[in-house]
């Protein structure tokens, strides 16, 4: 189970990466929003998906892992909070600067 | 237990909290992060004066016992970059006052202020994996919010370069801190190390090493991973990029010191070898930049990577003498790096230009920010008197002793072209013909001084007081070189 998790989470960063490389602002974020998946899905199968009941105490054990989830957790709300504040600043730039294109927004070339 | 760990922590959020109900009332938010950030001072001296004579400090959050729950440590490495960070927060404060803009200041700077250092004092001061990456992450958003703040178009266009390369680089972080829990199977720093001791670093934590290399080195700005910074740094106003060139790259270096001294010791052969070269690189790609440049904000911004990797090297080196001097020049270089922005932002404020080529003769009607900007200039190049100095000697002899006489030699080459770019400032700045500006008579040039010099002032204290600092550095160091005091500081066994 642990090796399709993998290639899988392979598969996300693959297009995260291929995604970030792009022009396009918009596609930019969405790279992103794959990249922090991949992220997610990798902790949960490093902490071995071992056949076991929810982490409640009502349950029968034998329990999953409790801490890669809870790991998980934290991590999506760091990267929802994230996500939501770069495409607030996407949105701004785009009205500011007038373009989505990211080869567009150069900077000072600095040395004249 | 000992509750005063978290103070420097606490002390900052608290005042963040209750800054953000009355955002528009400029003065009471000056005048309650001037009192708060004068009480983590006081917080972080005491701090360092209790490791210094009980030594290495813990605290289990909430009493669990320290593998299972969350343990802050602070050693005297944590306890002295506390107090740094302390300080230049403090200056940075006083600096923004006068500088920043009631603008700015009514839409939550404040706040944001202390959220960052929370966010930087928690990063040292935490001693679990998976913490550390929540405190990285309260800083960088306190700083993508900093960074951003004001939304001119410059601001705009590189903090989505920056922001873009952090969610990166905390991606990345986060598949790490999985691939290291799946190895060792627990995330408290000094258990990490006992585990990693008893299966003795096969090539897989090698790996683990190499991506952790990676992910503080993005944050650090080392060698091929610098690449975002001098753009992103060229965009804020002076007072947060002082605090961002003194502190956040300084949270990445401290991090890449913490786990090749605490875990990946083992097997140095190709770790350690690889963080030498980097560190080497990275000096030579900073000293090119500092000197091509003719922009005073660049020429500072390089000069943060040449930092960064004179004590990366120190740290790669691993043997007593270059760990000390690591940590002299750490300590050193946020101070004099904070000094330095602060005057190129006066400079800035004065002429309303940051090319060199524009500016002139500055000395004559401005002589005591010219006569801080010389000494700041010699301190950051380490002439002995001032505090860069004593940090350099001891990484050189420190390179010397581990027979690495190339490296040695180039940390001693850069010094000289850090001078000579610091001195093109000066020089064709503060001397020569006597130019008019336009902004002159409204800059607070009186006011914003303050900040630079008592900096200085620190600065030169720090470097003839060596002596009496000494035997603080060297508890830093010796923790550094015996992690079994960390780890059993932490697990009491």
């Amino acid at each position: 189970m642990e090796i399709v998790m993998a290639i899988v989470v392979g598969i996300l960063f693959m297009t995260a990466t291929y995604l970030m490389l792009s022009k396009s602002l918009l596609r930019i974020i969405v790279g992103t929003g794959l990249l922090s998946h991949g992220a997610h899905l990798l902790i949960l199968t490093m902490g071995r998906l071992k056949r076991g009941s929810a982490p409640l105490l009502g349950e029968k054990g034998p329990y999953t892992d409790p801490l890669p989830q809870a790991l998980i957790l934290t991590a999506i709300v760091i990267s929802f909070g994230v996500t939501a504040f770069f495409l607030v600043l996407a949105y701004r730039a785009y009205k500011e600067l007038g373009t989505d294109n990211i080869e567009k927004m150069r900077g000072n070339r600095g040395n004249e | 237990m000992n509750n005063l760990i978290i103070l420097p922590i606490l002390i900052p959020f608290v005042t963040a909290a209750i800054l953000i109900f009355f955002h528009k009332k400029v003065k009471v938010q000056r005048w309650f992060s001037a009192l708060s950030s004068i009480a983590t001072i006081i917080a972080a001296l005491v701090l360092v004066q209790k490791v210094h004579t009980d030594g290495i400090q813990s605290l289990n959050i909430s009493s669990w016992d320290a593998p299972f729950g969350i343990t802050l440590v602070s050693d005297m490495l944590s306890a002295l970059l506390v107090l740094t960070t302390s300080i230049v927060a403090f200056v940075c404060l006083i600096y923004s006052f006068k500088s920043i803009g009631a603008e700015r200041e009514k839409y939550y700077y404040y706040p944001v202020f202390n959220f960052l250092i929370v966010g930087v004092n928690g990063a040292f001061t935490t001693g679990d994996i998976f913490n550390l990456f929540v405190f990285f992450e309260v800083m960088l958003m306190s700083s993508y919010v900093l960074i951003v703040l004001g939304g001119t178009k410059i601001q705009l266009r590189e903090s989505i370069k920056y922001l873009l390369v952090n969610v990166i680089s905390s991606a990345l972080f986060v598949i790490t801190v999985a691939y290291l829990y799946s190895v060792v199977g627990t995330l408290n720093m000094a258990h990490i190390s006992q585990r990693i001791a008893e299966i003795g670093q096969p090539g897989i934590l090698s790996v683990i090493a190499v991506l952790f290399l990676i992910v503080f080195g993005l944050k650090g700005a080392i060698f091929p991973l610098y690449f975002w910074m001098p753009g992103s740094y060229y965009a804020p106003p002076a007072p947060v990029l002082a605090l961002f060139g003194a502190l956040l790259t300084k949270v990445g270096v401290y991090s890449i010191t913490r786990t090749y001294t605490l875990f990946f010791y083992h097997d140095q052969g190709f770790t350690h070898e690889l963080l030498q070269l980097l560190a080497l690189v990275s000096i030579i790609a900073g000293v090119i930049g500092a000197i091509a440049y003719w922009d005073i904000k660049k020429v500072i911004i390089y000069n943060i990577i040449v930092a960064v990797g004179v004590i990366l090297y120190g740290v790669s080196v691993m043997n007593i003498d270059a760990l000390t001097g690591s940590i002299f020049y750490l300590i050193h270089d946020m101070i004099i790096k904070a000094a330095l922005f602060l005057l190129v932002g006066i400079m800035i404020a004065i002429t309303g230009t940051s090319n060199l080529k524009k500016i002139s003769g500055l000395i004559k009607r401005y002589p005591g920010v010219g006569w801080t900007f010389f000494i700041s200039a010699l301190a950051l190049a380490g002439i002995p008197p001032l505090s860069g100095f004593i940090g350099k000697l001891l990484i050189v002899q420190g390179g010397f002793e581990g027979s690495s006489y190339v490296g040695a030699a180039i940390v001693l080459m850069s010094s000289l072209l850090v001078l000579f770019s610091v001195m093109k400032i000066f020089i064709n700045g503060f001397w020569g013909v006597h130019r008019a500006y336009e902004n002159e008579d409204k800059a607070p040039v009186k006011w914003l001084l303050i900040s630079p010099v008592i900096l200085v002032i620190l600065s030169a204290l720090y470097g003839i007081g060596t002596e009496a600092i000494l035997p603080y550095i060297s508890q830093a160091a010796e923790t550094l070189a015996n992690p079994s005091m960390y780890i059993d500081a932490v697990l009491k066994e």
